[in-house]
């Protein structure tokens, strides 16, 4: 029998639909002394809320130590989730662009979701400010309007390699990393920079970033004298762990996220010995991170890691811009271009400067991890200065060159 | 002019206004997602719904309309060809979905599509070259239509509208059609229909076919909306969102979809700019129509509606037999 | 040779693992036909309750065993709740069984990130079994080895509860046969609850007994949930043997497939589902196809 839609049916869709549309809608407050809007574009929800929590609470943190205030301008500080995914991160680029007219944006996290909208964020003329990694973004597909203060995916790993080779003196590693972009910039950088000084890759493991037991992979670790791997998220954790249930002890080196200060607190026994390179680290003694440092332990009880810092730092970045500009911010091209020539000495993560492509010069630290009171501390061992995103590397050579990926650079052996 | 026309005239009157009555941009571009959205869920109702086969690998042939159409555009064909081919493809893999799930029904439905959906994500992973993995593939423009670039939110929604309502007219007549009368009858009495002389296999088929259209119609929406498309659109979430969808509006009604869109939609972007824990809301509102309209929200409200009528119809007629 | 020796038995250990995940699942589709889309989110869930009183509540630190013992609790009386109150009114109702269940998951996913944070949670290894059993130059975690014991102590605990209580005996005719089941004066209803309480508990313990290896973190119900599906598929539901044989069969074909095919292994679990399912929909050892 074919059912009629009968007016009853219309009538309650009709209405179902237009309550759920007729929501009441804030209308943006029409200030006099039009405060300056600032976005974040996070995640909240889902498996990456690790890091998106962490990203607010570095950004708030800036923002209260600044009581809101930028250069004389009163701040309007709008979150937005986007759900670790990148349809969201366009809707919600879009809600802080066309609903709440930011004027800068900072954040998103994931490489991905920084893909997703980078040609929007171009056309709308917004500055914004990310941690998330994708190489190209200042690299082979620049963007005018982005300014990364964190690093490119290989930066870290480049000093990593460096260290790797000369000061571990390691000859023949084995890398591990998840099976996605991020995991192939990373390692690409390491291998690129640790076969320059004499090192051998003698294999590359790409485990699915759904992997509860790596198993498999740990039982193909053998016969070198390194591990490096490039995990992120809480797959560190899980990894180490596992590693040393599998009764491996070769030396681990590994990236910024690899050993986040943030995520030692889980961290037990197993991680005792990692290196890790990061463009932060929390024992920096400089008067910025101090006052970061003990700013988060007191209002989240935490110790920072590098998304926190990453956020702070851009938003040191936003206001020394606003300094520049003498508060204003409506002029696009005069905003971006006040961020991208901010130069600064004291921040958590030490010096601050940007090269012409937006990407940041800065320290890079290596450390390694200690047991002190019962729980696990990063000590930095060497810091790198004046790290940018091609390393040592002839610029244009370097972009002349494929981005890292799964296989490039091809392994030699 | 029946309640229903009435009805059917105001909702009409307010889709075509939105840029009108919507404050701002941005939900002119919130309701052109809540539209394409509906396609995609009315294109799974037509199985989950209608032909009684629940698919939790649909994201994937979605996906799949969204890849070959970005492909092609990322490789120099022009939008027509790009949307023909996206189409052509979506379709054939739809064809070839339908093959090998149709084998089941039931629960087998659901675990094939699912493995379906899974394997599909996988590839969109891994064929890097193809693909480009996790780094997607970017549509730097939208088409131009008669001159009108589809750039403009505006342009956007109203060929989104208008493509909502054709589809939504397509499954109106399919539903009255014998042929979805069939479907519903290989639903709910499949071995009667097979005894009454009808081939089960192919009437599902065609249903498979038809809902393969509407999928790749609103995949190519995506894409153009988006501008942007990587694995995380086909992964299970994705499909299970679209099903939630259909099931929490109303599955096999005309409407339902169109509601459970309206309701996923708005949560997860508008609502979710004021509520922080909109996720737990959302799985709220879902246990709630469970609860309260099982059937889901259309029904649900019509029986309540009716109810509410049929008291008050009893309460005259009591008036009345009363009176001596 | 090592290599294959140990993938060989971290395939038995990790199907162990898999078979407390799945063995739960397997007997709720079995006997209510109901397919739990929050059996992951029962298992993330076991893990962050046990994990929580392990670390230790009002300054005690609590024994690992102790922690397990109540988290399952804490998850079965969940489950119990969830039947008795949403699933019962449900019958035979498939989609709004798939609507409820996956709600319950948002519900559960988004409570743990407000209560327990973003960071992962690890749980040390239980006293007396953190250290290594060697054979020449291979290393096995002592842990890894007890989860083969667990799983296989619990196995027996099932199979004894079906085949020799009169509980076990009305869920096996409900399994065969609910109508005549009903009909023979078997209170179906209270059954069910018994049942879904059991299945969550064990989903509960599975993840508590789990977390030492894989920690608890947010999307681990989405990590787990597809695994306990695959496992069900092949092993047919409705049947512990089933459950069982599945569990080590996808224990191997996840480890020796992710080790030798890397380029497949994404699809490595999911081929062989698709598989199972056009050629044997019932499964392996399944009573009746789905």
């Amino acid at each position: 029998m074919t059912r009629k839609i009968s007016r009853r049916t219309m009538l309650a869709g009709t209405a179902a639909g237009a309550a759920a549309a007729a929501f009441k809608f804030p209308t943006p407050a029409i200030a006099q002394n039009a405060p300056f809007k600032l976005g974040l574009l996070t995640v909240k929800t889902g498996p990456l809320a690790q890091g998106g929590i962490q990203m607010e609470q570095g950004i708030v943190t800036y923002l209260k130590e600044k009581n809101y205030t930028f250069a004389g301008r009163k701040v309007d500080f709008i979150s937005a989730d986007s759900g670790g995914n990148p349809a969201g991160a366009k809707t919600k680029a879009q809600e802080l662009i066309e609903r709440d007219k930011v004027d800068s944006i900072v954040g998103p996290l994931a490489a991905f979701e920084l893909l997703a909208i980078t040609d929007y964020i171009a056309q709308q003329k917004t500055p914004l400010l990310s941690l998330a990694a994708a190489e190209d973004m200042t690299q082979r597909r620049p963007n005018p309007y982005f300014v990364r203060a964190s690093a490119t995916s290989s930066q870290a790993m480049h000093p990593m390699a460096d260290y790797a080779a000369k000061e571990l003196k390691l000859k023949n590693v084995i890398t591990i990393s998840e099976d996605f972009a991020f995991g192939y910039e990373q390692m690409g950088g390491f291998q690129q920079t640790f076969e320059d000084n004499g090192g051998k890759i003698l294999k590359k493991l790409w485990p699915p970033i759904v992997t509860p037991d790596y198993t498999p992979y740990l039982a193909q670790i053998a016969d070198c004298d390194g591990v490096c791997q490039g995990f992120a998220g809480s797959n560190p954790l899980r990894f180490m762990k596992q590693y040393v249930a599998a009764g491996l002890k070769y030396p681990v080196v590994s990236g910024e996220t690899g050993g986040d200060d943030a995520l030692m607190h889980s961290f037990g026994d197993e991680a005792i010995g990692m290196y890790s390179c990061c463009p932060y680290t929390l024992d920096l003694q400089n008067e910025s991170n101090k006052r970061f440092v003990a700013a988060m332990q007191k209002d989240y009880k935490v110790d920072p890691g590098f998304y926190a810092a990453g956020l702070y730092i851009n938003g040191m970045v936003v206001e020394a811009a606003l300094e520049k500009t003498g508060g204003k911010s409506d002029n696009k091209e005069e905003l971006i271009k006040a961020m991208r020539s901010v130069s600064l000495t004291d921040t958590p993560r030490g010096p601050v400067k940007f090269d012409h492509f937006g990407n940041v010069i800065g320290n890079f630290y290596v450390r390694k991890v200690e047991k002190a009171n019962g729980k696990m501390m990063n000590k930095t061992v060497k810091t790198y200065e004046n790290v940018s995103q091609f390393w040592n590397y002839d610029e244009k050579k370097f972009l002349s060159q494929p981005v890292y990926s799964r296989d490039y650079p091809p392994l030699k052996s | 002019m029946t309640t229903r026309s009435i009805a059917l005239v105001v909702a009409l009157g307010l889709l075509i206004a939105v840029p009108y009555w919507m404050p701002g941009v941005y939900y002119v571009n919130v309701a052109s997602q809540i539209l394409l959205y509906a396609i995609f869920a009315l294109g799974l109702n037509i199985l989950a719904g209608y032909a009684g086969l629940v698919s939790l690998g649909h994201a994937g042939l979605f996906g799949i309309a969204a890849y070959v159409a970005s492909y092609s555009l990322q490789h120099g064909f022009g939008h027509g060809a790009s949307i023909i081919f996206a189409i052509a493809i979506g379709m054939l893999s739809m064809a070839l979905f339908a093959l090998l799930s149709l084998r089941s029904s039931g629960i087998g439905f659901i675990m094939i599509t699912l493995a379906l959906g899974q394997i599909l994500w996988g590839l969109a992973y891994r064929w890097i070259s193809i693909t480009g993995g996790d780094n997607g593939i970017n549509v730097p423009n939208r088409p131009e239509l008669f001159g009108f670039s589809l750039a403009d939110a505006n342009t956007f929604y109203y060929v989104t509208m208008v493509i909502f309502l054709i589809c939504i007219g397509m499954v109106a007549i399919f539903t009255r059609s014998p042929l979805g009368a069939a479907l519903m009858g290989t639903r709910d009495q499949p071995r009667r229909m097979n005894a009454l002389g009808y081939h089960v296999w192919a009437i599902r088929f065609w249903a498979c076919m038809f809902s393969g259209l509407l999928t790749a119609i609103s995949g190519i929406l995506f894409v153009y909306y988006t501008q942007f498309i990587s694995p995380q659109t086909l992964a299970l979430t994705a499909s299970a969102e679209v099903l939630l969808m259909v099931i929490a509006g109303g599955a096999g009604t005309l409407f339902g979809p169109v509601v459970g869109a309206i309701l996923v939609v708005v949560v997860k972007s508008v609502v979710s700019g004021f509520i922080e824990r909109w996720n737990m809301l959302l799985g709220f509102i879902f246990v709630a129509i469970v609860i309260f309209m099982p059937e889901g929200l259309v029904p649900g409200t019509t029986r309540l509606w009716r109810l509410a009528f049929s008291r008050q119809a009893k309460r005259t007629a009591g008036v009345t037999e009363a009176a001596p | 040779m090592s290599f294959y020796l140990v993938l060989t038995v971290n395939s038995i250990t990790f199907g162990g693992l898999l078979f407390l995940l799945s063995s739960g699942f397997s007997l709720i589709f079995g006997l209510m036909r109901i397919p739990n889309l929050t059996h992951g989110s029962l298992f993330m869930l076991g893990a962050y309750v046990g994990a929580t009183f392990v670390v230790g509540m009002l300054g005690a630190k609590m024994n690992f065993w102790l922690a397990a013992l109540l988290a399952t609790i804490a998850i079965a009386l969940t489950g119990a709740f969830i039947e008795r109150f949403l699933l019962r009114r449900l019958p035979g109702n498939e989609l709004a069984q798939v609507l409820v269940t996956l709600g319950l998951s948002f519900i559960a996913a988004d409570f743990s990130l407000m209560v327990w944070g973003g960071d992962p949670l690890t749980v040390a290894t239980p006293e007396g079994l953190e250290g290594f059993a060697r054979m020449g130059s291979l290393v096995f975690a002592l842990y890894r080895l007890a989860i083969i014991v667990i799983a296989a102590v619990v196995a027996i605990a099932l199979w004894l509860l079906l085949e020799r209580t009169r509980l076990g005996a009305m869920i096996r005719a409900g399994v065969d046969d609910p109508e005549m089941a009903r009909v023979v004066g078997i209170r179906v209803s209270q059954l069910f609850t018994i049942v879904f309480a059991l299945g969550a508990g064990l989903a509960g313990f599975a993840g508590i007994i789990g977390a030492p290896i894989l920690s608890v973190y947010p999307g681990l119900d989405q990590d787990m949930l597809p695994l306990a599906l695959v496992v069900v598929i092949l092993g047919g539901s409705g049947s512990l043997l089933g459950s069982f044989v599945g569990s080590i069969v996808i224990g191997f074909i996840y480890n020796f497939g992710q080790a030798l095919l890397p380029e497949l292994a994404y699809f490595v679990l999911f081929l062989p589902m698709l598989l199972v399912l056009l050629l044997r929909p019932q499964g392996l050892f399944g009573r009746h196809v789905p």
